[in-house]
């Protein structure tokens, strides 16, 4: 039987690219699972820094849980629950997920917000809040504002199957990358003259992947903003307990409380237990909204992908011992700050900055710029897979959360041990102190033109790495010829 | 300032969650009066809800026995942090292999499934939606035979923008699915200008309870693959045959014919099999390449949870867990099909005849005031407010006959079904009472009037009963909260 080639057999969906994993930026990825770390079995492996993921506090969890085995339905002292729990599928969620859930959401922001818990929405994760959340606010071809740099995942989240658009609010590393309300009235007078209807802005905050948090004056500035365009504001606050350093985090939540008038069905959070708490396995995510019509419609749409009961009644549990949840906080911040304060330090004995208002989240903001070959784009990718093949740490480049700035690097560090971390430096240094004297190596010999072209092409040759299939382009040997 | 109906979107204020139908209203009844055999024995009983709840005794005592599964017990935490920081897409390798061999055994070895192709969804409802992400663009449509799961029009349509077009079925050949009207149900969309993209049909069907015969099912798969359009088959009551008689997955009816695989999909749960539907554990299997590669990038909007696939992938690796559990699990509800059907049939209440579900089709045409949907309404009323069982309605599954009732049998114990049965007894009896002791020159308008003051009495003392909210949720909650 022939059967007939047709292009179209699947949707437009699902052969566009809106996926976003075609972007260069997943060769980091792809160079870690061929080659990955291992301080023992492959110490000379890709070491990954571009998961920003928490692993910091899991002694204490695991502590908990020995202590706790009613919190699982699958221990002896549980598996009473068992039954209830497996057929429980009521997309309001556990009553005590909730109410765990909202306090655990005041107590991260300090106890100076309560959280309702009618208002708490289960979602598939944050990747699931974000698509719920603009299903429910925006009809395809309307856009959502995003400052940059932001999370690439934001992408596909917000767009892929819902045919919303986002338009970047530009920042810039001269104001430590703070959206200004000028960027924002230029992003959105942009889309009126394209015939785009903006439907709200988004932000991220803490910042991924900036690490920073906005202060009072941005926040209020940004929720006028709002209020006068008649748009709406989410706010993925999906890092507030990793604040590790002052100032303190603010929350959405404690603005709107405040003074500044505002029309709360324009006021959406999204959050999760993927960071703060280190379980991304978990799809924990939660869309927490004022607009009673929102929380009715996504609550109806979270059938899509409710949180495993099982993990509810875990998360319930945990999340209502306070004792524990204030101990896991309190250690948590100051994990995360003596590992900021000693990776930093580590890039700044060879003068590798980050951005210095960073406060917040399990990466830095290194600023590379001044490595580039040249200031662009190009400049970046090629220091990048430098970095992947001769480093060997899969770092991500700034121009896959859209930066405007070429050479910024966002470098996750709370998903490795001390260990991993200080190999991770020291091959830092070394590549750091490798460049100064290869530079130094090179205005010796005396030669500006041609040299320094075949040097640069002799590096950026393209060879084939051992380790990939895939042709990558960096070699980082230096084989200087004498003029 | 711009009204509130603006400032969402068309899909949120729309009706297409589906919740807005009268059918709602034997749940409202259920969470305003539950039945308890002792606090409540007046109650009304929950017979709206597909559960398979006669089987979590061997559960149970397979956790007991097993406590590295869990990843909070003593034996299994060393795994906590592995698994609770794993969100590969991929799926645990190992709850892919177990949830490919566990499809494999409730086949009975007939067939193998490659655990490459199995791809994660919100449950069956996100993996409904899924795969018509993947298969179809907006304004597409999909054919559906009726009668069908209400919550296809929430999980294939709502936010994907598929159309839906049903394709009937009658009585008179037991509602099964004829090539004459699914030609008939794709020439006149085609005629319509609408790319009809696929069919989807569940097999064992909900609701009526009967599987698909070797010859339908070889005769949809010439249908759609003349057409060159797909073919989706939701397999999620596959284990709950409980008869002799074998189902027959599409996964053996392709291995037999002549098919282009790219458009044959399977979607599968763990919720009516294995009666874990909170545990959200949806599956797409597809034999096209592409497809399970986009569904798997989709797949992040509704992941299982690592907690729960590492859970599963342990128990439904263990063979001999999986055959008893199948075995007794089946054996069960032909137990208790038959304990219900008999009890009805005391009463001259006929069923379709099934052998699979955790329901059965009844049929209630004969009790009709009127053969119309407002006489299948008023009846169902009836049966709520009165003989208070929350039952399901034909007509909320699009079916095209009035009089058919969905009652599920699995999600509660024998007494409760005793009870059900004595009120259905008790309701046809009565009723036959009544119809013989009026004069038949009276009877209509008597019918009339005892219709009305009949139903208003009863709803009256039904609304003035005690409030008693389920345990389960304070909430009332709407039906659609607990699916099918």
């Amino acid at each position: 039987m022939v059967f007939k080639l047709n292009n179209q057999l699947l949707s437009k969906i699902a052969t566009g690219n809106g996926h976003g994993e075609d972007s260069p930026y997943f060769d980091g990825w792809k160079a870690y699972d061929e080659d990955p770390y291992h301080p023992t079995k492959n110490p000379k492996g890709v070491i990954q820094m571009g998961l920003a993921e928490n692993q910091l506090c899991f002694d204490l969890i695991q502590e908990w849980l020995k202590n706790n085995p009613k919190a699982s339905i699958c221990t002896p002292e549980g598996a009473e629950e068992f039954r209830d729990i497996a057929i429980f599928q009521d997309y309001h969620g556990l009553p005590e997920f909730r109410n765990a859930v909202a306090k655990f959401m005041a107590k991260g922001r300090g106890n100076r917000v309560t959280f309702d818990p009618d208002r708490i929405v289960m979602s598939g994760g944050a990747t699931g809040a974000h698509e719920m959340v603009a299903f429910c606010l925006a009809d395809p071809g309307e856009a959502f504002l995003v400052p940059t740099p932001y999370y690439p995942g934001f992408d596909r989240d917000l767009r892929w199957r819902t045919g919303v658009q986002l338009i970047p609010v530009e920042c810039e590393s001269s104001n430590q990358f703070k959206v200004t309300r000028k960027a924002l009235e230029d992003a959105y007078d942009t889309a009126q003259l394209d015939n785009i209807r903006v439907k709200g802005l988004l932000i991220t905050n803490p910042s991924n992947p900036l690490g920073t948090i906005l202060d009072r004056e941005t926040l209020k500035s940004i929720v006028s903003f709002v209020n006068e365009k008649n748009i709406h504001l989410v706010c993925d606050e999906i890092y507030a307990a990793t604040v590790f350093s002052q100032p303190d985090f603010v929350s959405i939540s404690e603005i709107i409380e405040e003074e500044v008038e505002c029309n709360l069905d324009l006021i959406h959070i999204v959050y999760s237990l993927s960071k703060d708490m280190g379980f991304p396995g978990f799809r924990v995510g939660i869309i927490y909204s004022y607009n009673d019509a929102v929380v009715s419609c996504a609550r109806k749409m979270s059938s899509f992908g409710l949180v495993s009961s099982q993990t509810q009644h875990l998360i319930a549990s945990m999340l209502s011992d306070d004792e524990f949840v204030e101990k896991f906080i309190m250690q948590n911040k100051k994990r995360l700050a003596t590992r900021y304060s000693s990776f930093t330090n580590g890039l700044a004995q060879v003068g590798i900055k980050c951005l210095k208002t960073s406060n917040a989240g399990l990466f830095v903001w290194m600023d590379l710029r001044r490595l580039l070959k040249e200031q662009t784009v190009e400049g970046e990718i090629a220091l990048w897979r430098v970095i992947i093949n001769n480093v060997k740490l899969n770092v991500s480049p700034g121009s896959s959360f859209r930066c405007t700035e070429p050479g910024w690097f966002r470098v996750c560090f709370a998903n490795m041990d001390d260990q991993t971390m200080e190999v991770a430096l020291s091959r830092i240094k070394t590549f750091i102190l490798k460049s100064k004297e290869a530079k130094m190596s090179v205005k010796k010999l005396c030669w500006q033109g041609s040299l320094k072209l075949s040097f640069s092409s002799r590096i950026y040759d393209e060879i084939i790495s051992p380790h990939s299939p895939i042709p990558i382009r960096l070699s980082f040997e230096p084989e200087l010829e004498p003029v | 300032m711009v009204s509130g109906g603006q400032l969402l979107s068309k899909i949120a204020t729309n009706e297409g969650h589906g919740e807005n139908s009268p059918y709602f209203d034997g749940w409202k009844a259920y969470d305003r009066n539950p039945f308890h055999p002792t606090d409540n024995p007046d109650g009304v009983i929950q017979m709206g809800l597909a559960e398979n709840q006669l089987s979590f005794d061997l559960i149970r005592d397979w956790i007991k026995q097993n406590p590295e599964a869990s990843i909070c017990t003593v034996d299994g935490v060393h795994k906590f942090k592995d698994t609770a920081n794993f969100q590969d897409y991929h799926g645990l390798p190992e709850f892919r292999k177990a949830i490919a061999k566990f499809m494999g055994m409730v086949r009975g070895g007939r067939v193998t499934f490659d655990p490459d192709r199995v791809v994660m969804g919100g449950g069956a409802t996100g993996a409904n939606e899924l795969i018509m992400f993947c298969l179809a663009d907006h304004g597409d449509a999909f054919l559906v035979p009726t009668p069908y799961y209400p919550a296809f029009d929430r999980d294939l349509t709502w936010r994907t923008g598929v159309q839906i077009i049903p394709v009937d079925s009658c009585s008179s050949n037991k509602f099964q699915v004829t090539k004459n009207a699914l030609e008939a149900a794709y020439d006149r969309a085609q005629g319509a200008g609408i790319n009809v993209k696929g069919l989807i049909i569940a097999n064992p069907s909900n609701p009526l309870g009967t599987v698909l015969e070797r010859e339908t099912l070889k005769d949809l798969v010439s249908f759609i693959n003349e057409r060159n359009i797909h073919l989706v088959v939701d397999e999620i009551y596959a284990a709950t045959i409980f008869s002799s008689s074998s189902f027959i997955s599409v996964a053996e009816i392709i291995e037999e014919m002549d098919c282009n695989r790219n458009l044959i999909h399977i979607v599968y749960s763990l919720s009516k099999d294995m009666g874990l539907p909170g545990f959200r554990v949806g599956i797409v299997y597809s034999y096209n390449d592409e497809v399970v590669r986009c569904g798997r990038k989709m797949s992040s909007f509704g992941l299982v949870s690592s907690q729960t696939q590492y859970l599963l992938a342990r128990m439904l690796s263990d063979e001999e867990f999986v055959k008893n559990f199948l075995a007794e699990s089946s054996r069960r509800l032909n137990k208790r099909h038959s304990m219900f059907t008999k009890g009805l049939e005391q009463v001259r209440i006929n069923c379709l005849k099934g052998n699979a579900g955790l329901y059965v089709w009844m049929d209630l045409h004969h009790l009709l005031k009127e053969p119309t949907f407002d006489g299948e309404m008023t009846l169902w009323r009836v049966i709520i407010d009165q003989v208070r069982l929350n039952v399901s309605p034909g007509c909320s599954f699009h079916c095209k006959e009035p009089g058919w009732f969905r009652v599920c049998f699995a999600n509660m114990d024998d007494q409760t079904v005793e009870a059900a049965l004595k009120r259905i007894r008790a309701f046809v009896c009565k009723g036959k009472e009544d119809h013989q002791e009026m004069p038949t020159k009276n009877k209509q308008r008597w019918q009339r009037n005892l219709r009305l003051s009949f139903s208003a009495r009863r709803f009256e003392e039904g609304v003035k009963s005690p409030h008693v909210m389920s345990p389960h949720s304070p909430i009332p909650h709407s039906p659609l909260v607990r699916a099918k």
